[in-house]
């Protein structure tokens, strides 16, 4: 088996008496396209924060790339190529979307600490940071602070953000989550023209772009992993019907 | 702030931050003019230059970190001590008493900064404040060296440069203060358009983002702290050094909250709210309590409350908002 780019080995994470992730095993291959799905509650984002360096596992192993990161801390799991993007907008209000994916350029460069010499001579970082901006569809939006674009266009700004680490493995966690239907197949369009060979695990409630994204889905209940498979594989699965799809099942 | 650029190229709007404007230099010809302007009042105004200096330091952690502190005296006392001890010891030459002082803040505030990053909110306050609450009380007690009480007497300054004599109208005095706040200035100024500059603001923004793009938010913020804690030494160094003198109040808590009023009413996160805010709480306290001596805390408390009611953004914030609307005014017309 190749390495994978993310994996995590018996993960375990318990809040006092409350376990909220219980022996998860998971891999993300290079290059895939995968969902986290399962109902309210299930410790989907718990799993981001465990991976991300959020919070330390109570027990268990988190690999990137097939190293232990598990006791990394989290800037340094970003330097390594895992990137994220958050279910709550957790931008810069005050900061245009230029100047914060330039801080995010910046840091990935190694110059956020840099002080003996004033923005004005990282005219590279800059242009880099502008053309992930237009990349993604937020040229016009890009000199406007940030608290002034309208709530889709700031869900972009949280995946050029994440972009701008230049990431091997993104998580996205509920990246549609607020946007208005039409909005959110228009996003999810934007992701599906991301690199081929990052990575992606996304969190998404809305099972239709569930099944038009991914080519393999973790289904978490109560903290464990009920199945994987392929998008047919788990719209077959009774006990996915059973606990979360309802005996409706995906239409 | 500045307007935000629409047109033309977007990039400029991140380039061009650090460019000196027009405002800007008419600020500095002013501290200027008033050597001439003002020749009986520049003791006051080397008092006013030291005190901008101290908030300006305050500015880097409450303006564009988004820290707070209410003991920031705790610096600019232990480089006042450090500055008016090497005075005392026989060593006057001046600038490297504010290179002691500078270094000597800069321990203290490196030592202190590992507290800081642990905490947030009212736990950062306390911190802060009891940290220079220990440091006064340590001063008190070891009066043998800082005279207590009493303060620090036996300071005696040699000529800047070797040079210009400390003399009794405070002409070295403004000129001296005011050359080393304009060099700290652009330090600060250097330091704020910095991609570390733009990291501060990042965490000012929003803290739990930064490990998400790999920022190292805790290093910064030492750094930061030190850095403001080193500048804030230098101020009370140009303090002890124009006065001659070291007080314990250098390190008592009504500087501390003193200074955070001097900046929120200039203005926080702007550098330049710091000195206007300087300016105006000095020249009106001088003015104010020689007209009414018991009634100075109640216009104090007055302006501070209008200014935050009204002005949000201090001084500077509140005049940038009105040259705003007077502008949308024009455009609609």
């Amino acid at each position: 088996m190749s390495t994978a780019a993310l994996a995590t080995e018996g993960l375990f994470m318990n809040f006092g008496s409350l376990a909220v992730t219980r022996n998860v095993s998971f891999r993300l291959p290079v290059s895939a396209r995968h969902a986290l799905i399962g109902p309210n509650g299930a410790g989907k984002t718990t799993f981001i924060n465990l991976l991300t360096g959020v919070y330390k596992p109570s027990a268990g192993r988190v690999l990137l790339g097939g190293a232990d990161v598990t006791a990394t801390a989290a800037d340094q799991r970003v330097k390594r190529g895992l990137s994220r993007t958050f279910q709550i907008n957790t931008l810069f209000p005050d900061l245009t979307p230029l100047e914060a994916v330039t801080l995010a350029v910046c840091e990935r460069r190694g110059l956020g600490g840099a002080w003996h010499f004033g923005l004005k001579r990282c005219r590279a970082q800059v242009e880099e940071a502008y053309t992930l901006l237009e990349r993604l569809g937020l040229g016009s939006d890009a000199t406007r602070r940030t608290r002034e674009l309208a709530y889709g266009r700031q869900r972009l700004v949280e995946i050029a953000l994440a972009l701008a680490a230049e990431p091997r493995v993104l998580l996205l966690d509920e990246p549609a989550a607020g946007v208005p239907a039409r909005e959110s197949a228009e996003l999810f369009e934007v992701i599906s023209a991301l690199p081929g060979d990052i990575a992606i695990l996304f969190i998404e409630h809305d099972m239709d772009l569930v099944f038009r994204f991914a080519e393999r889905i973790t289904v978490l209940v109560a903290g464990e992993v009920l199945c994987e498979g392929t998008p047919d594989e788990i719209g077959e699965d009774q006990r996915v019907r059973d606990v979360y799809l309802g005996s409706g099942g995906h239409a | 702030m500045v307007p935000f650029v629409r047109s033309g190229n977007p990039v400029l709007s991140v380039l061009d931050k650090g460019r000196w404007r027009a405002p800007e230099i008419a600020f500095w010809a002013f501290t200027v003019a008033v050597f001439f302007l003002f020749p009986d009042h520049l003791m006051l105004g080397a008092q006013v230059l030291i005190t901008g200096l101290f908030a300006l330091s305050l500015d880097l952690l409450v303006g564009y970190t988004g820290l707070v502190s209410l003991g920031h005296a705790a610096f600019f006392g232990v480089g006042a001590y450090a500055a008016g001890l090497l005075a005392q010891a026989g060593w006057g030459e001046p600038f490297s008493g504010l290179a002691l002082a500078a270094a000597a803040a800069a321990v203290v505030g490196y030592a202190s900064s590992h507290l800081i990053v642990r905490v947030h909110g009212i736990a950062m306050l306390m911190i802060t404040m009891g940290v220079t609450i220990l440091l006064h009380e340590l001063a008190n007690r070891l009066s043998w060296i800082t005279g207590g009480d009493d303060g620090l007497q036996g300071v005696t300054m040699a000529p800047v440069l070797g040079l210009f004599g400390f003399d009794l109208f405070g002409r070295t005095a403004y000129l001296y203060a005011l050359g080393v706040v304009f060099a700290m200035f652009c330090l600060a100024r250097g330091l704020v358009n910095s991609p570390f500059g733009l990291s501060l603001r990042g965490i000012r923004e929003n803290g739990r983002r930064m490990p998400a793009i790999g920022s190292p938010m805790r290093s910064r913020i030492r750094t930061v702290y030190t850095m403001s804690a080193a500048l804030a030494g230098v101020a009370g160094a140009l303090l002890a050094q124009t006065t001659e003198f070291v007080s314990l109040e250098v390190l008592s808590f009504q500087r501390s909250a003193e200074v955070l009023i001097i900046l929120i009413l200039g203005g926080t996160g702007r550098l330049y709210g710091a000195l206007i805010g300087a300016a105006v709480f000095m020249v009106g306290r001088d003015l104010l309590a020689s007209a009414n001596p018991q009634y100075w805390f109640f216009w104090l408390g007055l302006m501070l409350v209008l200014v935050v009611m009204f002005a949000r953004g201090g001084i500077l914030g509140g005049l940038e908002n009105l040259l705003r609307f007077v502008q949308r005014r024009r455009n609609a017309r």
